[in-house]
């Protein structure tokens, strides 16, 4: 449908990841005593928690990254976009693992879907993304480089999204409700907040303030011919309605108003999902994704482009790895994995083995390309084994 | 004055797009036809009237380049016309026209879509039979297709291409009293909100044209002269078609309005919206003396749902079906 929607779930998707990062990372910051408990998630020294929010900041606002991703394009399947922030998630010295990652995409999707929904008018999406961007900036204001990124990206958004019509947005927003159709993933946050019911759906209140450009319904307006107003008649609206509040900005620096996109977590509200009673609900929506794709090979080639170019930090050493746990402890980790329904894994795209002597060809020209434009980059055959290692793990 | 009644279940939720429920009464077999689309789909319920027998059919848009992405529906929708019924489906390609119980495609029309995706999105939308035997359909570059539909057989064939809007068709409607005596027998609807009237004929006429004010009109029907609209700002507003004069206007809903429908016979409205809320208004409209008055009758309230379709199942409007984001089933309202 629309074409200029993949920015917008990617920067929101990107913010809502870097929230829950953030928050996990000052989670696991544990004082040495109480570390024995949890002994091999090590806790994180401040130093190192920037340097993981740097890392992932700057691979999100990449250049080159960011001209492919605001060209016109259609909206990435499911799997396509998971294997992308999968990458993103990876880009510093930060390790998770397949149940620390499902639960993080799911926590990412299932906050944005609450902001598309909750937004009052379409065109309040952008305000939704401008939280996320201001959050952003806030996190890597002490980095002028990496902040020099952001800027531009605001402007970017800007330029791209302010003068857009009112339909126009609503078909964005109709575009990204169908990426996030029947999923009813329960969030423990927005459970405990009574955002969000037990079986997964959200709440939509029929009070609160109506959005800016609409009146509180109510009232019929009846004209003569001559356009004099004869009579008026209220009638009950059924809700609680009040009148709409100032609009947001929608600059580079501003009161966004609405509080959709901020961060909703910290220290002492930690994340968690339930995953029991969804797979009913989820078998619906991998069906959409389910059908192998065809293209598969191609989106990769383009994915691989996009990330190609971006510099990939060597994993540590796997034990005593920088990883980071989206659960409290080991076990729950690992009972999270066993019992997640298969129908929500769908980070995987199958690729056929006998494929990849023609895929890799040609992603070591596309590698190629960008070594030729002198990026500072590892040497040619080091990248090759990582997008290739990439390949094989799929 | 409505109570609920049983639902009916379809195999797909129902995606958040403008008039998503289609409904058709076919009074000699005693039963009807209800489409609903999912994303690249359309499921199709038919419902015997002595609720024991229901059948279900799944549409799928039509691909003719399997390479290419997955094509979306923008919308499906009956035509009644005097010789047949079809059923017409909208989407990123192109135009799709079926037998009224999907059994077979009699036409497919083909949009131009670019080789690499353009910042202006294209697809079809907008979907209505007018007298006596053409199908309009509505693209979103702001130009309607004229569709000639013969009474039998699938020669079908492209008549004209009206470029009048400048924005995408959102909706459009065909004059529903079933009196020939109206001047206007079509309205078209877009983006900006702005309003074409029309006469139907081997050259269509544009008979006024009703300025939006840049807020997209997403659901439009015309019925005794008077075009019945309702914008994004959540606004019903009420307009003799022909003089663009604006006789009534309702701040109905709080939020973006999907759909609206009227019962013929009884001169009852329907309106609903992402606000959850389903309105049933009453129109008089006598167009002999050019007035038209309305008043509210009736909510229902959909919980925690943004309604995205809202038929009358019936001339009379005894009944009415609702369909929402992410529900997987018709909700269905019958008059006490």
């Amino acid at each position: 449908m629309s074409s200029r929607t993949l920015p917008l779930l990617f920067i929101n998707l990107g913010g809502e990841m870097l929230y829950i990062l953030d928050q996990r990372l000052r989670a696991q910051n544990i004082p040495a005593d109480k570390a024995k408990k949890v002994s091999t998630i090590p806790g994180w020294i401040e130093a190192d928690r920037k340097r993981v929010m740097n890392d992932i900041i700057t691979t999100m606002f990449n250049k080159k990254f960011l001209e492919e991703l605001f060209k016109p394009q259609e909206l990435y399947s499911k799997k396509a976009l998971r294997t992308v922030f999968d990458r993103l998630a990876h880009a510093s010295i930060m390790r998770l693992n397949q149940a620390s990652m499902d639960k993080l995409y799911d926590l990412m999707t299932m906050a944005f879907k609450y902001q598309v929904l909750l937004c009052p008018r379409p065109k309040d999406i952008l305000l939704v993304s401008f939280n996320h961007m201001d959050a952003i900036k806030d996190f890597v204001k002490d980095t002028p480089s990496i902040l020099s990124q952001v800027d531009e990206t605001y402007r970017q958004l800007i330029e791209m999204y302010t003068l857009l019509s009112s339909g126009e947005f609503q078909l964005i927003r109709q575009t990204l409700l169908i990426f996030f159709q029947d999923m009813h993933i329960r969030v423990s946050i927005f459970l405990k907040d009574k955002v969000q019911n037990s079986n997964g759906r959200f709440v939509l209140p029929t009070s609160g303030p109506v959005p800016h450009g609409t009146q509180v319904p109510g009232l019929i307006r009846m004209f003569s011919c001559t356009g004099e107003e004869f009579t008026r008649l209220k009638f009950n609206n059924g809700g609680n309605y009040t009148t709409a509040l100032r609009e947001g900005s929608f600059d580079i620096f501003g009161d966004r108003v609405t509080k959709l996109g901020t961060n909703m977590y910290s220290v002492s509200r930690p994340v968690e999902t339930h995953m029991s009673g969804t797979s009913k609900n989820s078998a619906q929506h991998t069906k959409v994704s389910a059908a192998p794709n065809p293209l598969a090979k191609e989106e990769l080639n383009l994915l691989a482009r996009l990330m190609g170019g971006l510099e990939v930090q060597k994993p540590g050493n796997a034990d005593t790895g920088f990883r980071i746990s989206l659960f409290a402890t080991d076990e729950e980790e690992e009972e999270a994995l066993i019992s997640r329904p298969d129908e929500l894994s769908c980070g995987v795209i199958n690729i056929q083995a006998t494929k990849d002597q023609q895929a890799n060809a040609e992603l070591a020209k596309i590698m190629g390309e960008f070594t030729e434009s002198g990026d500072q980059s590892p040497s040619v055959s080091n990248k090759g084994d990582d997008l290739l290692a990439m390949m094989d793990g799929l | 004055m409505y109570h609920k009644e049983k639902s009916i279940q379809i195999k797909n939720s129902a995606s958040a797009l403008y008039n998503n429920l289609s409904v058709l009464r076919i009074a000699p077999r005693r039963l009807t036809h209800f489409t609903v689309v999912h994303a690249n789909m359309v499921n199709m319920v038919s419902a015997s009237w002595d609720g024991l027998n229901y059948t279900h059919r799944q549409l799928q848009s039509k691909e003719p380049n399997v390479a290419t992405s997955t094509s979306l529906i923008m919308q499906a929708a009956f035509c009644v016309l005097p010789s047949r019924d079809l059923l017409v489906v909208t989407s990123q390609k192109g135009i799709q026209m079926y037998e009224s119980d999907g059994s077979i495609m009699v036409y497919w029309h083909a949009l131009d879509t670019p080789e690499t995706p353009t910042a202006q999105a294209v697809f079809a939308r907008g979907i209505a039979a007018v007298y006596e035997n053409y199908i309009c359909v509505g693209v979103s570059s702001g130009a309607i297709l004229v569709f000639d539909v013969p009474s039998k057989g699938s020669n079908i064939t492209l008549s004209e291409v009206l470029e009048e809007h400048k924005e995408s068709i959102t909706d459009m409607a065909s004059e529903c009293s079933g009196s020939q005596e109206c001047i206007a027998n079509l309205v078209t609807a877009d983006d900006g909100g702005n309003l074409c009237v029309w006469k139907s004929g081997e050259e269509f006429q544009l008979l006024n044209k009703i300025p939006g004010f840049d807020m997209s009109c997403s659901s439009v029907k015309l019925w005794k002269g008077t075009a019945v609209a309702g914008y994004g700002t959540g606004q019903i507003r009420l307009y003799e078609a022909v003089t663009g004069i604006l006789h009534a206007e309702i701040n109905a809903h709080a939020r973006w309005i999907y759909s609206v429908d009227i019962a013929p016979f009884s001169g009852l409205l329907l309106s609903a919206a992402e606000d959850s809320l389903v309105r049933v208004w009453h129109m008089t409209i006598t167009p002999e003396t050019n007035s038209v008055e309305v008043a509210h009758l009736h909510n229902e309230c959909v919980t925690d749902t943004q309604i995205c379709g809202a038929r009358f199942c019936d001339g009379d409007g005894y009944a009415f079906a609702v369909t929402g984001y992410d529900l997987s089933e018709i909700i269905r309202y019958i008059q006490s």
